[in-house]
């Protein structure tokens, strides 16, 4: 009975061994381990062993299973493992190609300086207003200053559509609209939006084009707090060691009216091509609300007292990108607009 | 304004500050120099040369031979002008010499005859043809004949200088006069002013017995003066005062009109000579011209005026219109021995409509616009009549010819040291406000605290207060404002809703791939109609610049297809933009157009290019259906939203459908008509327009959270047989109202027509799920509900079941 045991399970191990994948090593499990194996057979016949060898047996029996199942078990391991790893050789890739490309659109560029300028005056607890582009002569002019005949007007050469409405000219009459539908209260503003003169569209001009205005009224709003704002403005906008100064102009709406320049951003001063070897580029006129401008939307220039600041978002994005011609702005290239897709510090 | 920093010098001494440092202290307080002109070009070698011999050369009818004595010794140059003759003091640039544009000069054989060096026009100066004199227009410039012969040519052109130019604001036309400019540089340096002198003797013979005046339209001209100077001689104006005109960008003519040129450079004052014997009646009258009268300006221009156009007239017809241009018919000619000179002041106002309407503009119509000093206008005349006298040799008549009712008393202001120190947020002291409006020469008194302020009637800008703030800012230095913060009532900025749901709608169209855009709100009256949503009135420019801009667009797809057809014209194949802009319906209150928010898109090409992989898809129209959809999702707006097929001009009739929110049209979505497509060069181009300002206007719904369902859901699908006209939006219709509440969901997962399905019918497919949220359907239930759906579908969509 022993020999013939020790024959069975030299058999079945020969077997494992030729085992070549887990197929025939399932074979195997099945043929001589299952139900109708051999020694699911030597268990059963112990039935007809004397009572006394019974348990011997049994154990040596169970001990010849144990012992070839747990090479089978570790062939069968070895073979899954090896089978895994066919699977996995035959799936590798070339990770190199390309992936799928996820497509997505962006930001016109004007919209991505406005952004930018809105969101630093919403941190400073600016609103944010809009206004009609199609607007009334006594907003556009003669609120802010410019009474019919006024030879500031010449500066800005206006679409009319009638005697009395414009396009308008610039983002100001929102501020008047404002300072008229805020009766004397303060105000804290920035003003957005398309204006359009009457100008040939060449490389630096544009019929139509964007303007961002800020207004500020309030008691005792002094022309060094118009100074204190814009330099902080230009440090975000333009970088952590930018120096503004300001220097006299004149704008119908605001007295004393001025231009900043901010140190320039490319040369840090020294001067080079961007700021025409002066060291400083200009990039806003600001001033103090005209008195009369403050008395004819009702409020009383002895108390209430504010700054104004007006820029142009092309000439801003025009000196941060290099961009050489302003109609690059309204031909809507994609190989322009796709360019300032990405974030930048 | 051009200013000749050698001629400034007669009024301030600027000499020992580099003229860079002496442009940057102007524009940083206040008139901004555009640039600085060397007028020198780096030019030398340029000598007086004198034209001994003048002969024509042998071999070419155009050249002569000239010997020309040029100091140092007598040369040959051949000169191809045809003015030059001997006996001519000239411009000579000698071999070594370099003019302007890198112009060497070097010795030269000239068709078999030496040439060493050059016989120089003005223009090879550098000089504009505009501004060389006409007689020297063609050729070269001939010298007075005391020039020097052998010294340089530079200095006596007064070539060795810098000229600043000006960009002016309006408001500052005191420096539209050398005088002006002299009044600002000497307060930046802190020096006086030379005055500018006039003496000349008067003739014993009265002007009063030669001219009478008389102005009838006083309001339009409160000041006229009048002189009369006899027995002058017209001939060329001296070298010193050419140049100064030439410097200034003034063109010499002659002695007289050189003068009044002058002075007007010098005083900011416009003068006017008219010849005494043209004038022909010896009267002046001032007054309004007649509807439809005509006189010829200087410029030889027939005008026809109009009445409430002022005009110098000689007591019968115009002769000058007043301020803008004299008349051709009283013009200074070469026999003029007897002049009428005037000064006068006329308003801006006046002057200005009038030079509008004719469109034209002078020197002195800008200066009269602007506004002229009062109390100039008869020292400019006094100064005026002396240099003529001087330099043509003219009897000045005794006694000015004078109407007189202009108001010159200067403007005064009361203010205190704190209302500026408070407006500027600096702590400047009364003692130095003081100083800095003296500099300026501005008439100041402290009186109880307060400074009493006369300012110059030159400064016709200062009015009010904010006025002297600003002189004192600028003086003191701007640089000298402290920065602080406005001390605000501290609440938080931010945007409206509608503007962040604006930029919710950027970034979302933007995240489907989307390009944003900006077109011009200007179109031509052909397509402002086309692709509107609405019909109504356009809103039209009165005078636009071209018809391709004349009208306030309706619609933002015409210019989207345009900068669609941009763009594949350059090979840019795929694309896919839009744009979020106003457009203009003129039916709105108060005069102004309705300016409607719309957000509009177009796009053509490829959609999914993974083409490695196969994976390479056009657009198409549920592409853009996509967009708007999962658009409409993002703003909680879905279940309302409906696609109802439409016929609309310019677009593809079987794939172009209306957008409905809540059964009101909000814009459309389709192919672009195949015509169209082809007129714009476009392929297969799919766009949607929508009204964004009604879209926003709908009240957004609030996120109220639904609990996650607990209890399984039970999906069906079905698979229907049905007529090709029925559209799926009917199907799904029937099938959620028949379906009950248990219906959740409604998916369409298969659509075909064609083999095996019969013409004229489509086999397409639904999966329906069935949920309940509070327990687990049984199969009864479901069996039920699903019943009565598949009864629906047969009895009101002639839908036939498959399988």
């Amino acid at each position: 009975m022993e020999e013939k045991l020790k024959a069975l399970k030299e058999e079945v191990l020969a077997k494992i061994k030729d085992s070549s994948n887990t197929k025939t090593l399932n074979d195997v499990r099945v043929a001589y381990l299952g139900r109708k194996g051999p020694i699911t057979d030597l268990l059963k016949g112990m039935g007809k062993l004397p009572p006394e060898e019974r348990p011997k047996m049994g154990a040596l029996v169970n001990k010849i299973r144990e012992s070839v199942t747990e090479v089978l078990e570790e062939r069968m391991v070895k073979f899954e493992e090896e089978a895994i790893n066919a699977q996995l050789e035959k799936e590798s890739i070339d990770v190199t190609l390309p992936g799928r490309p996820v497509k997505t659109g962006n930001h016109h560029p004007l919209t991505r300086v406005v952004e930018e300028i809105e969101d630093f005056f919403i941190s400073m607890g600016y609103e944010i207003v809009e206004g009609p582009e199609v607007e009334k002569d006594y907003y556009n002019f003669e609120a802010l200053n410019l009474p019919k005949g006024h030879p500031a007007r010449d500066m800005q050469d206006s679409f009319y559509i009638s005697e009395e409405t414009l396009l308008r000219t610039h983002t100001s009459p929102v501020q008047a609209r404002t300072m008229e539908a805020k009766k004397g209260e303060p105000i804290q503003i920035i003003c957005p939006g398309k204006v359009y003169r009457r100008d040939s569209d060449d490389a630096t001009h544009s019929h139509q084009f964007t303007q961002i205005e800020g207004l500020v009224v309030g008691e005792n709003i002094r022309m060094s707090d118009l100074k204190g704002t814009l330099s902080l403005f230009a440090k975000e906008m333009f970088g952590e060691d930018r120096e503004i100064r300001l220097r006299p102009s004149f704008f119908p709406f605001t007295e004393p009216s001025v231009e900043m320049d901010i140190s320039c951003f490319k040369c840090g001063g020294d001067g080079c091509n961007v700021c025409k070897k002066t060291g400083w580029i200009e990039i806003l006129g600001a001033g103090m609300v005209h008195p009369n401008v403050l008395e004819m939307a009702g409020y009383d220039s002895t108390v209430m007292t504010g700054f104004a600041f007006g820029m142009g978002p092309e000439r801003i994005a025009m000196l941060k990108y290099s961009i050489e011609d302003i109609r690059h702005f309204y031909t809507n290239d994609v190989r322009f607009i796709s360019q300032f897709h990405r974030t930048e510090a | 304004m051009l200013v000749s920093t050698k001629w400034l010098k007669d009024y301030v001494d600027i000499d020992g500050i580099p003229v860079e440092e002496l442009a940057e202290r102007i524009t940083r307080s206040g008139i901004e120099v555009d640039a600085l002109i060397d007028r020198s070009q780096g030019m030398t070698n340029v000598v007086v040369g004198h034209v001994l011999e003048c002969t024509k050369h042998p071999e070419a009818d155009r050249l002569n031979i000239c010997q020309v004595d040029v100091g140092e010794e007598t040369t040959q140059i051949i000169c191809g002008a045809a003015n030059v003759a001997a006996g001519q003091k000239v411009i000579v640039a000698r071999p070594g010499a370099v003019l302007p544009g890198d112009f060497k000069i070097k010795k030269a054989k000239l068709r078999g005859e030496e040439s060493n060096g050059m016989i120089c026009s003005l223009q090879e100066l550098a000089i504009d043809s505009k501004l060389v004199p006409k007689e020297y227009a063609e050729g070269i410039y001939v010298l007075p004949e005391d020039a020097v012969v052998g010294s340089n040519a530079l200095e006596l052109m007064s070539l060795d200088d810098t000229v600043l130019e000006f960009d002016l604001t309006p408001n500052r036309s005191d420096a539209l006069s050398m005088l002006g400019v002299a009044y600002e540089v000497a307060a930046i340096l802190e020096q006086e002013i030379q005055q500018p002198t006039t003496n000349y003797t008067a003739s014993t013979e009265k002007a009063a017995d030669y001219l009478k005046l008389r102005v009838d339209a006083k309001e339009e001209n409160p000041m006229y003066l009048a002189k009369v100077i006899k027995n002058v001689k017209i001939e060329e104006s001296p070298l010193w005062l050419q140049n100064r005109l030439i410097a200034s960008g003034v063109r010499p003519h002659n002695n007289v009109v050189d003068v009044t040129n002058y002075i007007l450079l010098e005083y900011g004052q416009p003068l006017h000579a008219f010849d005494y014997d043209r004038l022909e009646t010896g009267e002046i009258v001032v007054r309004l011209a007649n509807e439809g009268e005509k006189m010829t300006t200087l410029d030889d221009t027939e005008r026809t005026l109009q009445a409430h156009q002022l005009v110098i007239t000689n007591g019968q017809e115009p002769v000058a219109l007043a301020g803008v241009m004299g008349g051709a018919n009283s013009e200074v000619y070469d026999g003029t021995t007897t002049i009428i000179l005037e000064s006068a002041y006329f308003t801006s106002a006046t002057v200005r409509r009038t030079s509008k309407e004719i469109g034209l503009s002078s020197d002195a119509s800008v200066r009269y616009e602007k506004g002229v000093d009062p109390n100039r206008v008869e020292a400019a005349i006094e100064r005026a009549a002396g240099l003529i006298a001087e330099l043509a040799g003219g009897d000045v008549l005794e006694g000015t010819l004078s109407f007189d009712e202009l108001d010159k008393t200067p403007v005064r202001i009361t203010i205190s040291p704190d209302y500026i120190n408070n407006r500027l947020g600096m702590k400047i002291s009364l003692e130095e406000m003081i100083s800095v409006l003296n500099r300026l020469k501005f008439t100041v008194e402290a009186v109880n605290g307060k400074l009493v302020i006369d300012a110059p009637t030159r400064r016709q800008d200062i009015r009010i207060k904010e006025d002297v703030i600003e002189e004192i800012a600028r003086m003191y230095g701007y640089d000298h404002i402290p920065m602080t913060l406005p001390v605000t009532e501290s609440k938080p900025g931010g945007l409206t809703s509608y503007q962040k749901e604006r930029r919710t709608v950027k970034a979302f169209l933007e995240g489907a791939g989307l390009c944003e855009t900006l077109t011009y709100s200007l179109t031509s009256e052909k397509s402002v109609g086309k692709y509107a949503l609405e019909t109504a009135p356009t809103t039209k420019l009165l005078m636009p610049i071209s018809e391709e801009r004349s009208v306030l667009r309706q619609s933002i797809l015409p210019h989207l297809l345009e900068a669609a057809t941009y763009n594949v014209a350059r090979r840019n194949d795929s694309v896919a933009l839009y744009e979020i802009s106003s457009v203009f319906l003129n039916e709105g209150e108060d005069g102004l157009p309705n300016e409607i928010a719309h957000v509009a898109a177009v796009m053509t090409g490829t959609w999914v290019d993974h083409a490695w992989q196969a994976e390479t898809k056009k657009v198409d129209f549920f592409v853009a259906k996509g967009i708007v959809e999962g658009l409409m999702e993002k703003l909680g707006m879905t279940e309302k939203l409906t696609f109802e097929q439409a016929a609309l001009d310019g677009m593809h009739p079987g794939r172009t459908a209306n957008i409905y929110y809540n059964d009101e049209r909000i814009g459309f979505i389709g192919q672009v008509h195949p015509t169209v497509q082809k007129e714009r060069d476009l392929k297969d181009t799919y766009v949607f327009e929508m009204n964004l300002d009604r879209i926003l206007d709908m009240k957004l719904s609030n996120i109220l959270y639904t609990p996650v369902p607990r209890f399984p859901a039970i999906s069906r699908d079905i698979a229907l047989v049905v007529s090709s006209e029925t559209t799926a939006h009917t199907l799904e219709k029937v099938i959620r109202r028949a379906g009950g509440n248990l219906l959740t969901n409604v998916k369409l997962f298969d659509l075909y027509e064609g083999d095996n399905v019969e013409e004229g019918k489509k086999s397409i497919a639904f999966s329906l799920t069935y949920q309940d949220p509070e327990r687990t359907l049984t199969d009864e239930e479901v069996v039920k509900a699903h019943d009565k759906v598949l009864a629906a579908l047969t009895s009101e969509a002639g839908a036939l079941l498959r399988g």
